[in-house]
């Protein structure tokens, strides 16, 4: 993995490149601007929506959603996962629900979820919290179950009860695991977000995004996809650095780092 | 009375078939205070299983373990198992440090002098300024002298270990065998020590039980007279430690021929 803080030097010139090829397709053909903007019309168009703050009504529903329905699914995946994965009785009741629905492109229950809670907020941070919960779920019961028994043995011996040995041997012990679930289901938390957005309308990016469009106002809809892309790309810069500081142990650790 | 007593202990597993077999049948024996016993036996012999059953992590099909002379229904508060696995035993996520602590820190007795006696152990087991390192920055004697400085330092009056240098190279063996000693004797604690290393068990112990191959039974309990502190070349060397040897080598390879 790429270390935090260091610039990429050749990564930012390829940015850079494909920017000004787009800028340059774009300028080289009139037929196309309509639908293709240049890259410095889009600039401009950001500057002016963030200036008409616009744009920020919007970018602040969709952080709102998007956060609440990932942290829900996180608490929720992550309680359901430790169950999961510590009882096998539990694990067999649940599995052949877990196997089919986990498949589904989650998406296909934004009908349903407009049926049982219209077009509010809940709608969307219901879905959200459904997709995003799967890959922290599945994450969770894996790592749960790959604890070593020794570990456990180990516990008892010392006099570790059941709730201590959670908080002090599985929790940890897994989290490697449940990190990898969370960084997954964080993609998943913006696209379900600016889905639900552009299927029910009234606020948010996707929403923007989409009506920018059909109002042909493509410099618009270049703008707001930016600053989705921009979302994502902070957020995954977040995470990883908050990853860094929880399970710093198990990146050195695999990184093979020996005396 | 008797600090650890194993009574008609007896251990069965029921197979997939349904069908029970008995890996311990009937093991008796006794632990005084401050003994340093050893178990041996051929290989497959369940001492693994038994130790197991001691520490309370397994229940015993039927017979008995008591402690200072009261039975024991789980683990007891006053013995503690140090694996073969070291690698498996010790927290990836803690310190060496944080690795010595957490016996004390489950005892909630985490303070500034429960520091100390971490500090002091991972000394005595000669990894001083190694405690920030993590178990895997190190190899796998440091591994397991983490372990046994994990274990003392919860202060058990029993300590159990199953093989804890079985997975070490010869030298390294040597030396923590050297260690265990310097530790069993500074510290009295009572060791209960599993091995299939005939010459280990003679060279650490003050007392062998000879066990059988499965069912295992305690087939002689043999005292072990040689002077103390113990050296590996000069103990070794004894004519009373090779008669020893011989002797048990003896008994096993004829169990194992019947």
């Amino acid at each position: 993995m790429k270390p935090l803080g260091r610039i990429n030097l050749p990564g930012l010139a390829t940015l850079l490149a494909v920017l000004l090829l787009w800028e340059g397709f774009s300028r080289g053909s009139a037929s196309l601007q309509l639908y293709f903007p240049p890259v410095s019309r889009i600039l401009v168009s950001l500057y002016e929506l963030i200036f008409s703050r616009e744009l920020f009504g919007h970018l602040l529903a969709t952080l709102g959603r998007f956060a609440a329905g990932y942290l829900l699914a996180a608490a929720l995946a992550i309680f359901l996962g430790i169950i999961l994965g510590y009882s096998r009785l539990a694990y067999s009741f649940a599995e052949p629900l877990i196997e089919f629905l986990r498949p589904m492109p989650s998406v296909a229950i934004i009908p349903v979820a407009i049926l049982f809670l219209g077009i509010a907020d809940a709608m969307m941070v219901a879905v959200t919290v459904y997709a995003c919960a799967w890959p922290v779920l599945i994450n969770t019961i894996d790592g749960v179950r790959n604890i070593d028994r020794t570990l456990l043995y180990t516990g008892r011996t010392f006099g570790l009860g059941r709730w201590q040995a959670l908080r002090k041997i599985v929790l940890p012990g897994a989290s490697p695991y449940i990190v990898t679930g969370l960084r997954i289901s964080l993609a998943i938390a913006l696209i379900l977000v600016t889905t639900s957005e552009m299927v029910v309308g009234g606020s948010g990016l996707g929403y923007f995004i989409l009506d920018e469009e059909r109002s042909l106002r493509t410099g618009n809809m270049y703008a707001g996809i930016f600053v989705v892309a921009l979302l994502g790309y902070g957020a995954n810069r977040l995470f990883l650095l908050l990853e860094g500081r929880v399970i710093a142990w198990h990146r050195r650790m695999t990184a093979g780092e020996t005396v | 009375m008797h600090l650890l007593e194993v009574e008609a202990l007896s251990k069965s597993y029921r197979q997939i078939g349904g069908e029970s077999t008995l890996a311990i049948g009937e093991i008796s024996f006794q632990v005084e205070k401050g003994e340093f016993v050893s178990l041996v036996g051929p290989s497959g012999c369940g001492k693994t299983t038994l130790l197991m059953c001691i520490a309370g992590l397994i229940p015993a099909s039927s017979g008995m373990v008591k402690v200072n002379g009261a039975g024991i229904s789980g683990p007891p508060k006053n013995l503690v198992l140090v694996f073969q696995e070291y690698n498996r035993s010790l927290f990836a996520w803690r310190s060496v440090l944080g690795n010595v602590l957490f016996g004390l820190e489950v005892r909630g007795k985490l303070s500034s002098e429960a520091e100390d006696r971490a500090r002091h152990l991972i000394g005595l087991v000669g990894l001083e300024g190694f405690e920030r390192h993590y178990p895997w920055e190190l190899s796998g004697g440091m591994q397991q002298r983490v372990a046994i400085a994990r274990a003392l330092a919860y202060g058990p009056e029993v300590l159990l270990m199953d093989e804890p240098f079985g997975s070490v190279d010869a030298l390294t063996r040597l030396e923590l065998e050297d260690t265990l000693l310097k530790l069993w004797q500074e510290l009295k604690t009572t060791i209960l020590f599993v091995t299939h290393d005939i010459e280990e068990a003679i060279y650490l112990s003050d007392r062998i039980c000879l066990l059988s191959r499965r069912p295992s039974r305690v087939v002689r309990g043999i005292e072990i007279r040689l002077e103390r502190p113990r050296n590996q070349l000069a103990t070794r060397a004894d004519r009373r430690f090779v008669e020893l040897r011989n002797d048990i080598y003896k008994q096993i390879s004829d169990q194992a021929a019947k």
